[in-house]
């Protein structure tokens, strides 16, 4: 479970270029449930899976996940709970490293390591295994540099990577928005397969309402640093994209000029 | 070039591999820039000949020498990690106080070590008629050893997290790998080599020199430079030993300009040669890649 607690975070204090991205958020994710969250430039979205991660500290509030407080705990520290996917399939993995190197970083995330060799023959087993699920043919390119991979099938080993250990969330950080319509379909199915399987606790942010309500158990739009909507269950299934817009402008009571929200 | 000549500059060229091995480690694997290398260097010479001049153990004198230029590492390191100071800048400063630190430890510029054990001794016969081959023989052996050691130590779990710091350090973190802590113990490890090559130098030298640091990174870069243009991979233990090869083969070459009657450079011309070759060797893939673009490759 991941609690956020009345989160505040601001750049540049006390300058010119002041900007308060986060006012007071409040989410809280029980385990087991997929939630989506979409919101305009600038509503703080990245700022609040940053903040989940550790990447950054917020100003006041506090995050707990399973009833342990991490706000102020650095990311490497949270790695064994916080599991994550980058929008830049670049961000992700390692480049220079070959496919079964950076799986094997990913094997060790939350562990402690050692001197032992990074890469025994029974994690060879594994990441083959778990490669093959993708049929893209990577099982038998394990020892090829991931840069030689294309963004789609980077995203790919990267959703495998951030399964290999268990997490507590799972974030996905637009993780689908830099590539190709039919790879990011593809991604997605993958996502929701992997979710499932392992049964995981995963926010997903997206910049389509499409794919906002049609993945997931709950959406969740965050407008100025704040939860402004927050749809699941029945009233979520029913719902179009169309509806989602107009419970926007009823709660703030303004209109959308995001073309990217309206578009997918 | 004599025998002699040949084993002298193969002789220099495996300290210097050592010295190339710490900056590909700070360099290449860590992305840090690291000048420290011109103080460390000095640093671990000044060490152990002041220990073995002291009457100590000559392995134990490089042992500290060793020690002492990986705390000169940890130092750089931290004034970067902690304090934020820019790397490069970082890596002077230390430079720069190693020069008043190493004249302290020697107590003069200079210490001669004529006479006095090293770790080659033991092999050395009473008239000294075989040294120019046993030298080289023992440095060759803990080149080896090092270079085996790296291998395995980046083939490790720990290794591959310092690679990752190196290549993209927000996955680091996300994947657990206290970054800082790499960066940290890759500095301390890159300029332990460097010392111990300090070390190292002051025995087959006959003596410590506080200016023997002068372009000591200029030459591991080059080595590493050439290295990789020569023998470009990925896969590590092809980069180490490119790596060695760089550094034997930029020695060699610099044996080979001043021993050249007829191209008439003198030894004064050394840094001269240095950095022409190291320029060279910096533009030569860009003129790889014009060739062979030119050649109807198909970039």
């Amino acid at each position: 479970m991941l609690r956020a607690d009345n989160l505040f975070k601001t750049f540049n204090p006390g300058t010119p270029i002041e900007n308060p991205v986060l006012r007071g958020l409040s989410l809280t994710i029980e385990s087991g449930q997929f939630v989506t969250v979409i919101g305009s430039n600038g509503a703080g979205k990245s700022t609040l899976l940053n903040a989940i991660s550790g990447d950054l500290f917020v100003n006041s509030g506090s995050l707990h996940i399973d009833e342990q407080d991490v706000t102020r705990v650095p990311a490497w520290q949270r790695a064994g709970m916080v599991a994550r996917v980058f929008q830049d399939p670049m961000a992700g993995t390692c480049e220079g490293l070959s496919i079964e190197e950076n799986m094997a970083l990913a094997w060790h995330r939350g562990r402690s390591r050692g001197f032992g060799r990074a890469i025994r023959a029974e994690q060879r087993e594994l990441f083959r295994d778990k490669l093959a699920m993708l049929k893209l043919g990577l099982e038998n390119r394990l020892a090829d540099r991931i840069d030689l991979l294309s963004g789609g099938q980077r995203q790919a080993v990267s959703l495998l990577m951030a399964s290999l250990q268990p997490s507590r969330i799972l974030l996905l950080d637009e993780h689908t928005a830099a590539l190709d319509p039919k790879t990011a379909a593809f991604v997605l199915e993958l996502t929701d397969r992997i979710v499932q399987e392992n049964k995981l606790t995963a926010m997903m942010v997206t910049h389509s309402m499409r794919q906002a309500l049609d993945h997931g158990h709950r959406t969740v739009m965050l407008h100025q640093g704040r939860v402004v909507l927050d749809v699941s269950g029945d009233e979520r299934k029913q719902m179009q994209v169309s509806d989602l817009l107009a419970m926007f402008e009823k709660t703030r009571g303004e209109q959308i000029d995001d073309d990217a929200l309206l578009l997918g | 070039m004599t025998p002699i000549a040949l084993m002298g500059a193969l002789e220099i060229g495996l300290i210097f591999a050592l010295v190339a091995l710490g900056v590909l480690i700070s360099f290449r694997i860590l992305d840090f820039p690291d000048l420290t290398a011109d103080g460390s260097f000095p640093l671990g010479g000044a060490v152990a000949a002041t220990l073995i001049a002291g009457g100590h153990d000559p392995w134990l004198a490089c042992g500290f020498g060793a020690l002492a230029g990986a705390v000169s590492g940890l130092v750089t390191a931290w004034l970067h990690v902690r304090l934020n100071i820019l790397q490069l800048l970082a890596s002077i400063l230390v430079m720069i106080a190693l020069y008043s630190i190493n004249l302290r430890i020697m107590g003069a510029p200079n210490m001669p070590l004529i006479g006095s054990p090293t770790v080659f001794a033991p092999f050395i016969g009473e008239a000294l008629e075989n040294s120019w081959l046993v030298q080289p023989a023992v440095l060759a052996v803990i080149i080896v050893a090092a270079k085996i050691a790296l291998d395995l130590f980046f083939a490790s779990q720990t290794g591959l997290a310092m690679r990752a710091t190196g290549a993209n350090p927000r996955m680091a973190r996300a994947q657990g790998v206290a970054t800082e802590r790499m960066v940290l113990s890759g500095m301390a490890l890159s300029n332990a080599l460097i010392a111990l090559a300090g070390a190292l130098y002051v025995q087959t030298q006959g003596g410590a020199d506080v200016s023997m640091g002068v372009g000591t990174i200029v030459v591991g870069l080059a080595a590493v430079i050439i290295g990789e243009t020569l023998l470009p991979s990925r896969k590590l233990w092809v980069i180490t030993l490119a790596t060695i090869i760089g550094a034997l083969l930029y020695r060699l070459l610099i044996a080979v300009a001043l021993n050249a009657d007829f191209i008439g450079l003198q030894a004064q011309d050394l840094n001269l040669i240095t950095a022409l070759l190291v320029g060279f060797a910096l533009v030569l893939p860009k003129l790889k890649a014009k060739f062979s673009r030119k050649a109807g490759g198909k970039h």
